[in-house]
C-alpha cells in the first residue's frame, strides 16, 4: 500500500502562512498498518574535538557568536562519522536482519562513486542489501528517511539504515564558518519493536537559492541573509509545518517536541513562535551553541535527541529544510525507552576536547597548505585491486580465528601462525571488541596534519588479535601501555588518488576528560 | 647439514668513508670500497671468479657493481633482505665459495641514502598500503622501547638514561674509527635533551641517515695464506627470518626476536660456541637505535633475558669491558648505509681479529661475532669470525 497523496490549493496555503503566494505542498495521510513503521533504533556521532567561536573570532579579528561548534578531526569526514553513527544506532542490532542502507550528506567524499556501500561495509551488513546515496540538499537527510519509510511501508525491505552526516565548509571568516558543525545521526526504520510511530508527513519543494555550492566550490555560498531567512527557511518552514498540523488536527499544545533544522541559533525558535509552539518548553535545543548546525544530519540529529528524552505518548515533530522542507509527525511508543546502548547525542555532547587554536581546525580542513612530506617517509601508495581483495580486513576489520588451534590473527591469514594450518578458519570481526594498548610509539618523522603520529599496537578482546594501527582523538601525554581503547573507521590517506579508509584506535570515549588538544 | 666454519676465508676488505656523501655517487663509494678490499686482499679485478651485490634500494642487478668496476664475464648477483643485506652478500658469497664451484670471489654493499631527500629511513616494506601507513623505523622499534620501559617498570626518565648510555658509549667509540659518520662524543644528558624522533626515542637514540659502501674478497680457507699471513676465517653464519610483522604476532612480547636467537643459535652451533658471553671476545651488533642493542645483548646470549641493562650499568660492553660491542662506533656513530652494513661489521671484526683497529683494538682477539637485524624487524643475520683455521 503506497501513501496516500494530495495537493493542496495554493491559496489556501497562501492564506494559511500569509506570506507566499506560490507553493505547493505533498502531504500523506499514512494509512493505519502504515502508521506502525516507525524508528526501532537511534544513534548519533559527534567528533570529539569542539573549537570555541571565539577562537575563530580571534583568528579573523571578528565578533564570536558564542559558544563552540563540533570539529571532525583530520581523518575524518561524513563517511567516518557516519559509520560512527550508525555504529551508535546498530548496538545490540542484529545486522542480518537490516534490509537497507541509505546515506545523506551534501558533503559526500565522491562525486562519482557511492558512499553507502562503503559505510555498509565498514558495518560489516549483508550485501543483499539495498543501497542509496541521497546528495546535495540539506534536506537529503530527511528525503532518505522518507524513501527508507516508504521502502519499509511497501514491504520492499524489513529494516533500513538511515544515516546522515555532514561537514561543510564556511568560507573562512564568515559567519558560517562559526555556525556550522559536523555531526551525523542515525536511524533504523523498521515496523518491529517500534520506540517512535511516523504518523503523517507534510513535503514541500521551492526552487531558491539561497544557500548552494556548485560541483566546482569549496565553500557554501549564500544570498542576503534577511532573504535566505524570510523567504527561504522561515516561509517554508511555517508553511510546512502549518500544512503537516492543520491536516493532522494537531495543535501546538499537542506536540511535546520539536526537533527544528535550524540555519543560526534564533531561526527555529522564530519558527516554532510563529507556530504557537513555547520555544522554551516545546522546542528541542538546535545544538547550535554546542555542536553548530550540522546540514543534512541536523533534522535526524535533533530527533535523535528528542527521542532520548521523550515519554511513552509524546508527540514529536521534526522538520528539515533545504529546497523546500520535509515536516514528519511522530508518536513514542512504550518502547521509546528500550535499553538503549550507544551514546547518542548527549552521551556524545558530554565527550569532548577542546581544539586548542583555529589553525589546528584549518589544518584539518585543508584550508592552509603545509609543507609536502618527502614521499618515501610515508606509505601513501595504494592501489584499488590490494584494498578489494582486503576488503575483509581493511573495510570490515576482520580477523582469522584457526578452526584448528583457535588462534586469532589480524588481518585475515590463509596459513595459521601457530600450527601453519591451511585455508582452515572463522572470520571473526573485531571492529566492535574492546581493545587496550600492548605498545605505542609517538612518531615525529611520520609527518601528518596533527604530528606526533601515535602508533602501535592494541590487542584486541576479541581472542588477543593484535592489530597494528594508528591511535586517534587522542592526547600523546595521555597515552600508556594498557589504556582501553575502541576502533573506529577513519580515512587514512590519498594513495592511488583514492581515499583509503582503515581502522584506528581511540582511547574509550567515555573515558576522555575536557583537555586541550 | 654441513657446518660453514673453515670453508671460507676472508683476505681483503674494503670501506668507503661513511657519512652524508654529498661527493660521491653510487658508484664512487663501490669504487672506493672495492679498490681498498683488491688492495688489502692483493689481487686483480681480473682475479674475480664471481660477485655478489647488496643495496636495499640504491641499485638493481648485478650491472650496480659490473658498471663502476667493469667487471666482465663474471656471474654477478644482487641480493637484498632488508638490513641485512650487506651480510646477505657476504653470505652468499661464502656459499659460493663453499659450494667448490669458486676460488676467489667479491662481496660488495652499499647504499646511496642521501640522494633521496629522504632525512629518516622509512621502513621499505611495501607489504601493504594501509596496515603500514604511518610506519616509520624509528616507530617500529620505539614500540619495543615502550614495552621494554613496561615490563620493566621503569619511567621514561629510567629508561631513556638507561638508552642513553648505549649511545654514549658508540659516539665514544666513534671518536677513534676515521671512517665512521661521527667523530664526536655525547653525554647522557646530550642524549635525553635531544629532540625526540619517536617517543621514547630521540635523535641521539637514532642512528644516522649515511652513504656508504664496504667490500670483502672471499677465497677457500685452504687458499688463504697465499694470501696474505693474516686472514680470517669464518666460522659460522645463520640467517633467521619471524613471520608476520612483530606488530600483528599473536602473543608477542615485544622485547626480543625470535630471529635473532635463532640466527645466533644457527652460527653458535656451526661454530661450536657453547657460551658466547666466555667465547666471543668483540662484536659489532645492529644499534640501529639504542634499545636495540639491549635487546641484542639478550637475543644474543651475552646477557640473561630481560638482563641486558644490568651489563649496561657495569660497563661489560665498552671498550675497556669483558665483551666489547660496537667497538668502531656501531650503527650510531658509523652511520647505517643499509646493503653496506652488514659487510661494514663484519670489516670491523676482521680489522680487529688481524690486530689492526688501531687505538680502538681489543686485546687478545680470536674470535669475533657481526650481526644485522632487518626491518619491523624480523630478518637477522649473525656471522662468526676467527683468526686461526681450526
Amino acid at each position: 500500500m503506497g501513501p496516500q497523496v494530495c495537493l493542496d490549493s495554493v491559496s489556501r496555503l497562501a492564506r494559511l502562512v500569509g506570506v507566499m503566494a506560490t507553493v505547493a505542498t505533498r502531504t500523506s495521510k499514512r494509512t493505519k498498518e502504515a502508521q506502525t513503521t516507525g524508528i526501532v533504533a537511534a544513534g548519533a556521532y559527534i567528533p570529539l574535538f569542539r573549537l570555541p567561536r571565539s577562537a575563530i573570532a580571534q583568528a579573523w579579528g571578528a565578533r564570536s557568536l558564542g559558544g563552540e561548534r563540533s570539529v571532525a578531526n583530520y581523518d575524518e569526514d561524513s563517511v567516518t562519522m557516519a559509520v560512527e553513527a550508525a555504529r551508535d544506532c546498530l548496538n545490540g542490532v542484529d545486522r542480518s536482519t537490516i534490509g537497507g542502507l541509505y546515506f545523506a550528506s551534501t558533503t559526500a567524499p565522491y562525486h562519482e562513486k557511492g558512499c553507502a556501500t562503503l559505510i555498509a561495509a565498514a558495518l560489516d551488513l549483508p550485501s543483499d542489501i539495498l543501497t542509496a546515496d541521497f546528495a546535495h540538499s540539506l534536506r537529503s537527510g530527511t528525503n532518505a528517511l522518507l524513501a527508507a519509510m516508504a521502502a519499509v511501508d511497501s514491504g520492499q525491505a524489513k529494516q533500513i539504515l538511515v544515516v546522515a552526516a555532514d561537514s561543510r565548509l564556511g568560507y573562512p571568516k564568515s559567519t558560517n564558518e562559526q555556525l556550522f558543525g559536523d555531526a551525523a545521526a542515525a536511524v533504523l526504520i523498521g515496523k518491529d519493536k517500534v520506540r517512535a510511530t511516523i504518523d503523517a508527513f507534510v513535503t514541500h519543494a521551492d526552487e531558491i537559492h539561497d544557500v548552494w555550492r556548485r560541483d566546482t566550490d569549496s565553500f557554501v555560498r549564500s544570498w542576503e541573509d534577511r532573504w535566505v531567512i524570510e523567504q527561504g527557511y522561515t516561509a517554508n518552514m511555517r508553511e510546512t509545518i502549518g500544512t503537516l498540523m492543520r491536516r493532522e488536527g494537531v495543535e501546538a499544545k499537542d506536540i511535546a517536541r520539536a526537533a527544528l533544522y535550524s540555519p543560526n541559533p534564533r531561526g527555529g525558535q522564530a519558527v516554532a513562535r510563529a507556530l504557537g509552539l513555547d520555544p522554551n518548553t516545546q522546542l528541542q535545543d538546535s545544538l547550535i551553541g554546542s555542536v553548530g548546525s550540522c546540514g543534512a544530519a541536523q533534522a535526524l540529529l535533533l530527533l535523535v535527541a528528542a527521542l532520548e528524552e521523550a515519554k511513552a505518548g509524546d508527540r514529536l515533530l521534526v522538520a528539515s529544510y533545504g529546497d523546500g522542507a520535509d515536516a514528519l509527525l511522530l508518536s513514542a511508543t512504550t518502547q521509546v525507552r528500550r535499553g538503549r546502548k550507544g551514546r547518542g547525542v548527549n552521551g556524545h555532547l558530554a565527550s569532548k576536547r577542546t581544539l586548542s587554536t583555529y589553525e589546528k581546525y584549518a589544518t584539518f580542513r585543508g584550508l592552509i597548505p603545509l609543507q609536502p612530506e618527502p614521499r618515501l617517509r610515508v606509505f601513501e601508495y595504494s592501489g584499488a585491486t590490494i584494498t578489494w581483495r582486503l576488503r575483509n580486513s581493511i573495510l570490515k576489520l576482520h580477523g582469522s580465528r584457526c578452526n584448528k588451534c583457535g588462534t586469532t590473527i589480524f588481518p585475515i591469514q590463509r596459513i595459521c601462525y601457530h600450527c601453519r594450518a591451511k585455508d582452515d578458519y572463522t572470520e571473526v570481526s573485531l571492529a566492535d571488541q574492546p581493545a587496550k594498548v600492548f605498545t605505542f610509539s609517538l612518531d615525529n618523522l611520520a609527518g601528518g596534519l596533527d604530528p606526533p603520529v601515535v602508533k602501535g599496537v592494541v590487542e584486541s578482546e576479541e581472542g588477543q588479535a593484535r592489530i597494528d594501527c594508528l591511535m586517534t582523538d587522542c592526547d600523546p601525554d595521555e597515552m600508556r601501555v594498557d589504556l582501553p581503547m575502541e576502533m573506529t573507521f577513519r580515512r587514512m590517506h590519498e594513495g592511488a588518488d583514492m581515499h583509503n579508509y582503515y581502522w584506528k584506535a581511540r582511547p574509550v570515549r567515555s573515558a576522555n576528560g575536557a583537555s586541550s588538544g | 647439514m654441513e657446518s660453514l666454519k673453515d670453508k671460507v676465508a676472508i683476505v681483503g676488505m674494503g670501506i668507503s668513508k661513511f657519512g652524508e656523501r654529498w661527493d660521491a655517487s653510487s658508484e664512487d663509494l663501490i669504487i672506493e670500497a672495492a679498490y681498498e678490499a683488491y688492495e688489502d686482499a692483493g689481487v686483480e679485478p681480473g682475479d674475480i671468479q664471481a660477485a655478489w651485490v647488496g643495496t636495499l634500494r640504491s641499485g638493481e642487478a648485478g650491472v650496480t657493481i659490473a658498471d663502476p668496476l667493469k667487471l666482465k664475464d663474471i656471474p654477478i648477483t644482487r641480493v637484498e633482505n632488508w638490513c641485512v643485506t650487506g651480510h646477505e652478500a657476504l653470505r652468499n658469497a661464502a656459499l659460493g665459495i663453499a659450494s667448490g664451484l669458486y676460488d676467489v670471489v667479491l662481496a660488495v654493499g652499499f647504499e646511496k641514502l642521501k640522494d633521496t631527500g629522504m632525512p629518516g629511513l622509512g621502513t621499505g616494506r611495501g607489504a601493504n598500503p594501509v596496515y603500514q601507513a604511518g610506519a616509520t623505523a624509528p616507530g617500529y622499534f620505539a614500540n619495543i622501547a615502550t614495552r621494554y620501559f613496561h615490563d620493566h617498570g621503569w619511567d621514561e626518565e629510567q629508561g631513556k638514561t638507561m638508552l642513553a648510555k648505549v649511545s654514549v658509549k658508540n659516539h665514544h667509540n666513534g671518536t677513534m674509527s676515521p671512517k665512521a659518520h661521527f667523530q664526536r662524543e655525547v653525554t647522557v644528558e646530550e642524549v635525553l635533551k635531544a629532540p625526540i624522533i619517536s617517543w621514547p626515542l630521540g635523535l641521539l637514540d637514532c642512528c644516522p641517515t649515511t652513504d656508504g659502501a664496504a667490500a670483502a674478497i672471499l677465497c677457500r680457507a685452504d687458499l688463504a695464506k697465499s694470501f696474505r699471513s693474516d686472514p680470517v676465517y669464518i666460522k659460522g653464519i645463520g640467517l633467521s627470518v619471524d613471520p608476520m610483522l612483530p606488530t600483528l604476532r599473536p602473543g608477542f612480547d615485544y622485547v626480543g626476536f625470535e630471529a635473532n636467537r635463532n640466527a645466533a643459535r644457527q652460527a653458535y652451533e656451526q661454530a661450536g660456541v657453547v657460551d658466547p658471553r666466555e667465547e666471543i671476545d668483540v662484536a659489532t651488533v645492529h644499534d640501529c637505535f639504542t634499545i636495540t642493542e639491549l635487546v641484542i645483548y639478550e637475543d644474543l646470549g651475552f646477557s640473561p633475558a630481560g638482563r641486558g641493562w644490568e651489563d649496561i650499568e657495569a660497563g661489560t660492553f665498552t671498550l675497556e669491558g669483558d665483551l666489547p660491542v660496537n667497538t668502531d662506533g656501531g650503527l650510531k656513530a658509523f652511520g647505517h648505509p643499509v646493503g653496506a652494513t652488514g659487510l661494514r661489521t663484519a670489516y670491523e671484526i676482521y680489522k680487529q681479529l688481524q690486530g689492526k683497529a688501531g687505538p680502538r683494538q681489543v686485546k687478545n682477539v680470536e674470535l669475533g661475532l657481526c650481526h644485522t637485524l632487518g626491518g619491523t624487524p624480523q630478518v637477522a643475520c649473525v656471522a662468526i669470525l676467527g683468526n686461526s683455521k681450526g
